[in-house]
């Protein structure tokens, strides 16, 4: 699979994370991934303890939600996020101790479904950045597994933080290895670009006489990080259009998944903080964050010694895939897994001119798509054409507008033409 | 939550390439100083002359008619002036100043602007002013020269001796470039470099030049022609390495390029063996005209498409119906 080479900068790399104190308030977000917003249990004034259940999953495809600071729950907030819904927060102010909830203790797992069960009790998704319910794809079927993937390619540039978490949490992570060998008697393959040697050596050296545990050496190159193209990569199999990685035998979890889902099984302490990249040219001191979710990104930016110039764009995520915010107060959620702050300069781009149709959108992009036919379509709103191009393939890593020399918004082109699609063809059931 | 208005929101991705229409443009251009310098070495001052009067021309009727139609002017892309070098150097270092400016005109406004400026172009706009100079002014496009003591003295290129059954010039004076022709496309050695310049920079890759040119060498081999003073006679590398990898009006897929430049090779040797005159720029707007049709053709299946039904199956589906 092809792809581009994209700058890297990661100015992080080698500094090894640093925990924040606890904010003033959390806003935590009822919706912090795919599936359906959580259901709260806690009332405002209630007081809370860190770890604390303070919402329920909303259904099979959902998450549990706790409590990131001990404190008291002040109100429930509604705000848009940036997926355009309209979501509640609850607000939670710290009472700065961080009292862990008593009841918390070690868990144990004997079974495939015991770990599905454990990664719904503790609210565990990606945390690679889809948010995707962890439980779910463990709840799969062992005899169909054939491959457990655990994604360490992160080829997004600044991004640092899933490779810290591989070389400081090493055996968190072969722990996790086995238990998944064992349990699904599947393959564990850890996929780590090449630019990262480090994280590849101590995986290896920790891995050594193992047998069903291995690391696959991935190309440099963007997007590495990207589901199919990992599958691709390390199996050969192909993830087909509507497909799951299940349905080619395989289960995809990202590193930093795997770790926190250990560290729940040791401590029983649920998802209540993450590892996050804070980087970009707006950004004074760039550093690996631990931070509790919910803790608004302007403390994480002020932690990090605040801004050099007026930022410009604020990221959720790298430069490449990541998604703007239109304000600093918006708060780090379970997927975050780095915040971009990009000067004013950086956060303009260069004017679309006419494309040539040099093709190279077409010829980079990973999965064979051809986005300069898909414009045309998308122009045209010809629903037929679009389907015929495939354009819900396209997992919008950004290539071709990355590469394309006339600057043309190829990756928004492609998601009108999804809706597009969408729109034209009702789903089943539908009418 | 606020909205903080000093923040931009767009669609991902948040960084682009450093690359452009104008660097590409620029590359061209650099890619095609050798064979400038090459025309000035062997037809003198007439020869930059004819360059520089092409380039300004095309600018000024580019900026002209973005004015005229009240658009933002694109004379800044260089697509203009790549245009400007490219029609120069497809002409005789005698060729009339006024003709060329006529030509001009006829690239930029008929054949480019009218049809949509950058990137809507049918046919490569220099090819489509060549074709057009050769119907309207086939005295003078046909009359080649080559510097003599100074002067520019009219003599027969090495392609129509080589009609007449003359003894053909020797390989190293026809990959150098001297003898009579066109001002940029003697030069085998100078075009050349510009390949391999374009190649280093990633302009473009290496599936139509080597599939122009092969097709070519192989065709004329089997018809019982030189294959290396086919190569090395008339426009063929000029051709095969600036005009036929014209972004807009080549196929973008590598398996479209290379359908592109067989086609290519196929109907200049057609027309040269079979009509006894120089065919590279008919088959390159020949095969323009058939770009977009390759390249629906020749769209790649993404990775993860169900694969599409066996033609037979389908034809035979639609008969029933």
């Amino acid at each position: 699979m092809s792809g581009v080479h994209v700058p890297h900068r990661k100015n992080t790399a080698g500094n090894a994370p640093t925990r924040m104190p606890p904010p003033a308030l959390v806003t935590i977000p009822l919706s912090m991934g795919i599936g359906a917003p959580s259901t709260p249990i806690v009332q405002p004034g209630e007081k809370v303890f860190l770890g604390q259940k303070i919402a329920e999953p909303g259904g099979f495809v959902s998450a549990a939600i706790f409590a990131s600071v001990s404190g008291t729950v002040k109100k429930t907030e509604t705000y848009r996020d940036v997926f355009g819904r309209v979501v509640s927060a609850l607000v939670i102010e710290s009472d700065g101790e961080m009292a862990p909830d008593p009841s918390l203790s070690p868990v144990s797992v004997s079974s495939a479904k015991e770990l599905a069960d454990a990664a719904r009790a503790c609210g565990l998704v990606g945390l690679g950045g889809a948010g995707f319910p962890t439980s779910v794809k463990l709840a799969a079927d062992p005899a169909k597994v054939d491959y457990v993937l655990l994604n360490g390619a992160e080829c997004e540039p600044y991004i640092t933080s899933d490779t810290r978490t591989m070389l400081d949490r090493t055996e968190e992570l072969v722990a996790g290895m086995k238990l998944l060998r064992d349990l699904y008697s599947a393959s564990v393959v850890v996929g780590i670009e090449r630019n990262k040697p480090e994280a590849i050596k101590k995986i290896r050296d920790a891995i050594a006489g193992e047998t069903g545990l291995s690391v696959r050496v991935l190309p440099g190159s963007y997007p590495q990080g990207g589901e199919k193209v990992l599958i691709f990569n390390c199996t050969g199999r192909v993830v087909g259009e509507g497909k799951l990685p299940l349905d080619v035998g395989c289960i995809v979890l990202n590193v930093s998944t795997t770790v926190e889902l250990m560290k729940y099984l040791a401590t029983g302490m649920p998802l209540v903080e993450r590892c996050l990249t804070v980087d970009g040219s707006a950004v004074a001191k760039p550093q690996n964050v631990i931070v509790p979710i919910g803790t608004r990104m302007q403390d994480v930016f002020d932690y990090c010694g605040g801004f050099l110039s007026e930022p410009g764009k604020i990221l959720y995520g790298g430069p490449m895939m990541g998604i703007p915010v239109p304000d600093a107060s918006f708060p780090v959620m379970k997927t975050t897994n780095a915040i971009v702050a990009l000067n004013e300069r950086d956060a303009i781009l260069p004017d679309p001119t006419p494309c040539i149709r040099c093709g190279k959108c077409a010829n980079t992009c990973p999965l064979h798509l051809t986005p300069f036919a898909i414009g045309d379509a998308v122009k045209k709103k010809d629903a037929g054409e679009l389907a015929k191009l495939k354009v819900m393939l396209c997992m919008e890593c950004g290539c071709c507008s990355f590469i394309c020399p006339a600057h043309r918004p190829l990756v928004q082109q492609n998601k009108l033409g999804k809706a597009i699609l969408k729109a034209a063809a009702p789903p089943k059931g539908g009418k | 939550m606020t909205v903080n208005e000093q923040l931009s929101v767009s669609s991902s991705p948040h960084i682009v390439t450093k690359n452009d229409t104008r660097r590409v443009m620029l590359d061209v251009l650099i890619a095609l100083l050798p064979a400038v310098v090459a025309s000035a070495i062997f037809y003198g001052w007439r020869a930059l002359v004819l360059t520089a009067v092409c380039v300004l021309a095309c600018n000024l009727f580019e900026f002209g008619f973005t004015k005229l139609t009240r658009r933002p002017t694109t004379i800044f892309d260089l697509s203009a002036s790549v245009t400007g070098v490219l029609l120069s150097q497809n002409l005789s270092a005698t060729f009339p100043i006024w003709m060329a400016v006529v030509g001009c005109f006829f690239a930029i406004v008929v054949v480019k602007q009218l049809f949509g400026g950058i990137g809507k172009n049918f046919a490569n706009p220099a090819i489509a002013a060549r074709i057009m100079l050769f119907l309207c002014f086939a005295t003078e496009m046909n009359s080649f020269a080559v510097l003599k003591e100074g002067k520019l003295v009219s003599e027969a290129t090495p392609f129509t001796l080589s009609l007449t059954g003359a003894e053909p010039l020797p390989y190293w004076k026809m990959f150098l470039g001297f003898h009579a022709g066109a001002i940029g496309e003697t030069c085998s050695l100078a075009l050349l470099i510009g390949l391999v310049y374009l190649l280093v920079r990633r302009v473009i890759t290496w599936h139509i030049p080597v599939s122009f040119v092969g097709t070519v060498a192989l065709l004329s081999l089997c018809c019982g022609a030189d294959p290396l003073e086919q190569v090395l006679s008339g426009g063929l590398l000029i051709g095969a390495i600036f005009m036929a990898t014209d972004y807009v009006t080549s196929p973008a897929s590598p398996l479209g390029k290379l359908i592109f430049g067989v086609g290519c090779g196929a109907i200049t040797t057609l027309i040269r063996l079979a009509g006894h005159t120089e065919g590279v720029s008919y088959a390159i707007l020949m095969m323009n005209l058939l770009c977009p049709y390759i390249d629906k053709l020749t769209i790649r299946r993404p990775i993860g498409a169900p694969k599409p039904p066996k033609p037979e199956k389908k034809a035979k589906e639609e008969t029933a119906k």
